[in-house]
């Protein structure tokens, strides 16, 4: 069973969707009773840092996410990978600390946000040389987790993973199928 | 680096895709999931779906396209044509749309961009802009209805309020090229592409794979678009590709 975070920000269909296609039976909550006995738990989001921390806090499940990264595979995607670092400058908030480094804008002579199919360099052979869709204005920063970086006239963290903690900044969930199979190698652990 | 986007368009009518040669003419080429399907398989880096029905049975059978076609393939899709409220981009997005561009409604109210790209970011919210060229005035025009209506707004004046409104892409037609396969309007899209900063699809014109070539080579756009000639099999997106990295483009394989 995969846990999806349910805090209403950014449009899950899709992940949902691509869950589905793997055959992964999921259940969408923020309840920490409902999700302590998922096998893996899945923190999505779409948009603006600050408000995603917000709304985290105003639910009042920031322990709760804390105490299921302590045991649980814990991923990450797009914003949901922000989060997982100290800090943003969107917003300038907090995050859940569970990665050093923090997040800030991008710096690049090219068009931000950060928007297309871009290729990945990994030492996972799941990861390198495949192109994945990406779409993101800010980046992490000073982290030491990094196993896939995309070029853009700066490079960009693309997947970082500390033990059980995995972060996303692409969209899997759009990356066609090759993009699905790594969101299933990040479930089994693969990556 | 970013790569080069193709994207395959589906006029979609009641729930069938339908193209139209500049516009009018229209003739049924197939269900729409089905197509989706085949395009995904052969390359294709996104998907547009412009809804031209003209009934609320037909908006609501655009709706299950869309969940059906994003239940099957995991490519980005943006969705066109009777969008008017922050509403129906709700209830696209919710579906299963990554992105929805707007056309008419955008123009009738400009603060929609605004108010849109608020809600959802400016990521999912794409313009569609239809341009023609007037050579009384020596500029060029937005044209809506599909085409058939002349504004009195200026392309390019028109294209840098949306940018300052938050439109996160542009989806650009020229109406003169449209449906001609002669090209596309280079000089116009390489115009609007220096003027702002946020990516361009550029659609109309295309009829052989060179013209794709011409349009990365000579302009900065991010992608181009076209349906007649993908739908009738004229250009096979992966022998389009394979031109194209051949003449040092960069593309997605997959």
């Amino acid at each position: 069973m995969i846990g999806i975070i349910d805090y209403s920000l950014g449009n899950i269909q899709n992940i949902k969707n691509a869950l589905e296609k793997l055959e992964y039976e999921y259940i969408l909550s923020s309840k920490y009773e409902d999700l302590k006995n998922c096998d893996a738990i899945l923190l999505p989001g779409v948009g603006h840092f600050g408000n995603a921390m917000e709304t985290i806090d105003r639910l009042g499940i920031r322990e709760d996410l804390l105490a299921l990264a302590e045991t649980k595979r814990f991923i990450g995607i797009c914003l949901g990978m922000q989060l997982l670092f100290e800090e943003s400058e969107e917003g300038d908030a907090k995050g859940l600390g569970l990665l050093s480094g923090k997040i800030t804008r991008m710096e690049t002579p090219y068009p931000v946000p950060h928007l297309g199919w871009n290729t990945l360099s990994s030492q996972s052979p799941v990861l390198d040389g495949k192109d994945v869709y990406f779409v993101h204005s800010f980046m992490a920063e000073n982290t030491d987790s990094v196993i896939a970086t995309a070029e853009y006239g700066v490079t960009v963290p693309a997947v970082v993973k500390k033990d059980n903690i995995i972060g996303i900044q692409f969209h899997p969930e759009k990356s066609g199928d090759i993009g699905v199979d790594m969101l299933k190698q990040a479930i089994e652990g693969g990556l | 680096m970013i790569k080069k986007r193709i994207i395959p368009c589906l006029d979609v009518k009641e729930g069938r895709v339908v193209k139209g040669v500049n516009f009018v003419g229209l003739r049924d080429v197939g269900d729409p999931v089905e197509l989706a399907k085949r395009y995904n398989a052969e390359g294709a880096d996104e998907l547009v779906f412009l809804d031209i029905s003209k009934t609320q049975n037909g908006h609501d059978l655009m709706i299950d396209v869309i969940r059906a076609t994003a239940k099957t393939l995991f490519i980005p899709l943006t969705i066109g044509g009777g969008i008017s409220t922050v509403d129906d981009i709700r209830q696209l997005l919710n579906a299963g749309a990554d992105k929805v561009s707007i056309n008419s409604a955008a123009i009738r109210n400009s603060q929609l961009i605004r108010e849109a790209s608020e809600v959802f970011g400016s990521q999912c919210i794409c313009v569609a802009i239809d341009v023609k060229y007037d050579p009384e005035e020596k500029d060029y025009f937005v044209h809506t209805h599909g085409g058939s209506k002349k504004t009195d707004i200026r392309a390019f004046e028109w294209i840098a309020q949306c940018a300052s409104l938050g439109a996160g892409e542009f989806l650009i037609t020229s109406m003169d090229h449209d449906g001609v396969k002669q090209g596309f309007d280079i000089e116009f899209l390489e115009r609007a592409n220096r003027m702002v900063d946020i990516p361009i699809i550029a659609s109309g014109g295309a009829g052989e794979a060179d013209h794709f070539t011409e349009l990365f080579q000579k302009t900065g756009v991010s992608a181009g678009l076209a349906a007649s000639i993908f739908h009738n099999k004229e250009v096979e997106i992966k022998d389009l590709k394979t031109d194209l990295h051949q003449s040092g483009i960069e593309v997605r394989f997959i």
